[in-house]
């Protein structure tokens, strides 16, 4: 059992990661622990949590900002911001349930630690593109901050989008600042079911191309469809590609109606109401259809006009089920287990594509064995390096998560 | 404006000038390297012409490979670079150093891929702005960040200030609009980051890159994001009898859920400066404005518009006026994209870019308009409401000395009751050598430390656009 320090205000946590850079000490870092599982596996005597370390700390409505320490639960946010008819726009997926844990368990710092954006990703941008400013131990035990709480901010280095997505190996978070967006008022999806993936991701595209801000697009395997669309809905089963629209009432009914037109080369779409579209998607956001499984998971993002292709080579090698989101552009794969994953032949497929892969769900020793996140160019690898040597000299914050020494 | 303190120029580099000019003309084709003292002033200064210096050449290289031998000679040779688009930063941000060259990259100015399956255009960095929305227009497309220099002002140069423009309260700025990179370092390794997909791998470089003011490395090509062009937009003009009415307006209007595309702020001088260039209709009996667009279908656009003038009743909006055609709408956005030249034409101007929460709106320009009473100046503001990134421009006369000094020094502490009330220095103009002995204003030696090893990890010898972002003090020896 290793040591836990839970650090309750800045000050302390400062103070930890000082003590364990001055004492060369490796320390695992996190916030309530939902991704643990995700990385190369660590190997600390020390986990440090942020999960003491809550509570919103401004909110102002008109003006889109919100700020709250680290560990704040994100269902904490997300209820205070609901109060007020307003989101997180990027809606950040949960990993927790695909990993065997609850729903809703994750803090708001590992949200931005981890980069988690979900499916209104292609219409607002990523996590990190919503993050306004930070406070944050670096790895020599030192507090600073960049960015604020302000929209709009180029004054100096854009630290955010640096410590944004690093896995928390290059700093603590201790305060983030977030842009918040008001909630559309209603909510439908256009589903066509039994499109090939090719011609699925065709659709996803010419939709995308009209003006009427598709706000979501799905496209899930038969065996990842059942498990999201009722029977009567569905009638046969088979692929479904899902196109979400949110607006006012008036402008969905027209949305809607032109969307279909100009998709009518697709087929006819059934139509998901606000109450049942909400619930969809909020499945989606769960990643629901991979759960209740341990088979691998990777993750891949790639151009949305190859991910068929992609999909396509991989599955002859490979049993494999898929979700694309994205547009195309996000692929989910659950694998059948093996003994690399199937890590040799995706990363073989995905070099040759373009893009890159993630293994998101595998035990530790698959963890251990093979690259979690895929390798880098040597020139990108060499300023990953010098990077962490920046933030972290010591080496000593979740070492070796996302690569070797790093 | 007053002298400009800065490095104690190489003098190694200067005895040499006539070497490395030889050296440079190797490395590029004729005609590439600019040398002869009327040819290097037109690179002496930029938007800021307060401050000017010719540097030692000015070269132009029209590919990858020959920016990366330039800057590879440079590196060996400790020849400073400043990276420059079209000149048009308003912080000095490609202001020469005597020891330095300027590194232009008009040149690289084609469109290499455009996708709209996918939404992305590939090209070279010194494309206009507007040249990426114009090549994806006849489709329905557009490119999103927007500044007010669009016509002239190069993607390069919006990378490296990560520049805004009046639409980005909906559609982000640009380092929410890019998807990847192609980047030459000061040692000549050319290095390729992100591409075509939305998220790049590792560690977000991307995203330390955009906004690095030319001090990491020259960017020669670059992925960005195009978006699907609403079926229409339309501006509509509101005035109101106080600033504050308009700021608590602007407020109403977000708080009850609607993001229009633009808000755009300008106060009585402003309005009537811009009138009398633009003729757009602006009303010239109100003491604020708004500019309020939003976008979608016809019937779309009449019910946002009338949810937005129900919400705006309270605050009592008169000469409010809709846009009846494209023609006037065309108007009412040059009054106000032109509005620096406008009043330009009337006074010189010293440019402010602070930004502000949007609930201390009124507070802060009753106090902007004291602070330049206090310095016997007068001040017109125009700015981007929706976002609180202030534009306050203090009017001087270039050619009094006084009038110089005190126009900076309000300058300076209009930025620090920027910060005062929880806003920052700068919101898309960057920090160049205009802001940068203010910064400690906002960040404290230890924040800047963090930047700087960023710094010294892409160029060790601060080799390139130094003595620009940093207070000179804190640059290490």
């Amino acid at each position: 059992m290793s040591d836990l320090i839970q650090p309750s205000e800045e000050k302390e946590l400062a103070a930890a990661v000082a003590d364990a850079n001055s004492a060369q000490t490796p320390i695992e870092v996190m916030g309530a622990g939902s991704k643990r599982a995700v990385g190369r596996p660590l190997q600390t005597a020390t986990s440090l949590t942020t999960e003491k370390l809550t509570g919103i700390t401004l909110y102002e409505p008109t003006e889109l900002v919100l700020s709250a320490r680290a560990g704040t639960p994100l269902a904490e946010i997300e209820e205070t911001l609901a109060e007020n008819d307003q989101h997180l726009a990027f809606e950040p997926v949960d990993l927790g349930p695909m990993l065997g844990q609850d729903a809703g368990l994750g803090t708001i710092g590992a949200v931005f630690a981890a980069n988690l954006s979900g499916s209104r990703r292609i219409q607002v941008g990523a996590a990190r593109d919503h993050l306004l400013g930070i406070r944050a131990v670096s790895g020599r035990g030192e507090v600073f901050k960049s960015g604020g709480r302000v929209m709009k901010n180029v004054t100096g280095y854009d630290l955010c989008r640096g410590i944004a997505g690093s896995w928390g190996t290059l700093a603590v978070m201790s305060e983030v600042t977030m842009k918040v967006l008001p909630r559309a008022q209603s909510t439908r999806t256009l589903l066509f079911v039994g499109l090939t993936d090719e011609v699925a991701i065709e659709a996803m595209c010419a939709a995308i191309g009209t003006p009427f801000e598709v706000s979501g697009m799905v496209h899930l395997h038969g065996e990842f469809a059942a498990r999201l669309v009722d029977s009567d809905i569905l009638r046969r089963p088979g692929p479904v590609t899902a196109l979400r629209l949110e607006n006012f009432e008036p402008s969905l009914d027209y949305r809607c109606a032109r969307l279909t037109e100009s998709l009518a080369a697709f087929g006819k779409p059934a139509e998901l109401d606000d109450a049942v579209s909400r619930d969809f998607w909020s499945n989606v956001r769960r990643l629901s259809f991979l759960q209740g499984s341990t088979d691998p998971v990777w993750r891949i993002s790639t151009a949305p006009t190859n991910g068929a292709k992609l999909v396509a080579a991989l599955a002859r090698r490979l049993e494999c089920r898929v979700a694309y989101d994205w547009s195309g552009g996000l692929i989910w794969l659950q694998a059948a287990p093996s003994a690399d994953a199937g890590a040799a032949e995706v990363g073989r497929v995905v070099a040759e594509t373009g893009g890159y892969a993630t293994l998101i769900r595998a035990d530790a020793n698959l963890r251990g064995s093979v690259n979690v996140f895929q390798q880098l160019n040597p020139g990108v690898m060499a300023l990953t390096r010098k990077l962490k040597e920046s933030f972290d000299p010591a080496g000593i914050l979740n070492p070796g998560r996302m690569y070797s020494g790093v | 404006m007053t002298d400009l303190a800065t490095l104690e120029p190489d003098a190694g580099v200067l005895d040499r000038r006539d070497v490395l000019i030889r050296g440079l003309r190797e490395l590029v084709p004729e005609g590439s390297v600019i040398a002869d003292e009327d040819g290097r002033r037109a690179f002496e200064t930029d938007a800021l012409t307060a401050y000017r210096q010719m540097p030692l050449a000015a070269v132009l290289p029209a590919t990858t490979q020959q920016v990366s031998r330039v800057l590879k000679f440079c590196g060996e040779n400790g020849v400073k670079v400043i990276a420059r688009g079209a000149g048009t930063s308003l912080c000095g941000g490609a202001l020469p150093l005597q020891d330095s060259i300027v590194l232009g990259v008009s040149k690289m100015n084609e469109v290499i891929d455009i996708n709209f399956e996918n939404r992305t255009a590939r090209v070279q960095a010194g494309i206009t702005n507007i040249d990426i929305s114009n090549a994806v227009a006849p489709r329905g497309f557009f490119y999103a960040p927007d500044p007010s220099s669009q016509l002239a002002c190069t993607l390069a140069g919006n990378l490296a200030m990560n520049s805004g423009g009046a639409h980005c309260l909906k559609y982000g700025v640009t380092t929410n609009n890019v998807l990847g990179l192609k980047i030459v370092l000061i040692d000549g390794e050319i290095i390729e980051i992100g591409g075509e997909e939305l998220d790049a791998p590792g560690y977000d470089l991307l995203g330390l890159i955009i906004g690095s003011e030319g001090q990491f490395g020259v960017v020669t090509e670059a992925t960005v994001r195009i978006l699907r062009s609403a079926e229409g937009a339309r501006p509509m003009l509101m005035g109101f009898n106080s600033s504050k009415a308009a700021g608590d307006c602007v407020s109403a209007i977000i708080g009850s859920g609607i993001i229009p595309v633009a808000i755009e702020f300008m106060d009585k001088p402003a309005i009537h400066v811009c009138e009398e260039f633009a003729k757009a209709g602006y009303p010239l009996d109100v003491e604020a404005l708004l500019i309020i667009e939003v976008e979608g279908s016809e019937d779309e656009i009449e019910d946002l518009l009338s949810r937005i003038q129900e919400i705006a009743r309270p605050f009592k909006p008169t000469g409010i006026r809709v846009s009846q055609s494209a023609a006037e709408s065309a108007a009412i956005w040059l009054g106000r994209k032109s509005a620096f030249g406008a009043i330009g034409r009337i006074s010189d101007y010293y440019c402010m870019d602070g930004v502000i929460p949007l609930g201390r709106l009124s507070e802060v320009l009753a106090d902007i308009g004291k602070i330049c009473a206090r310095h016997k100046l007068r001040v017109a503001n125009i700015f981007h409401a929706g976002d609180g990134n202030l534009h306050p421009l203090i009017l001087y006369e270039a050619n009094d000395p006084s009038q110089v000094e005190r126009a900076e020094k309000c300058g300076a502490e209009v930025l620090e009751l920027c910060v005062k009330v929880g806003g920052c220095l700068t919101g898309e103009h960057g920090v160049g050598v205009e802001k940068r002995e203010l910064m400690l204003t906002q960040f404290t030696r230890v924040d800047l430390e963090h930047q700087m090893r960023i710094k010294t990890m892409f160029d060790p010898d601060w080799l390139l656009n130094p003595a620009k972002v940093f207070p000179l003090e804190l640059r290490p020896s």
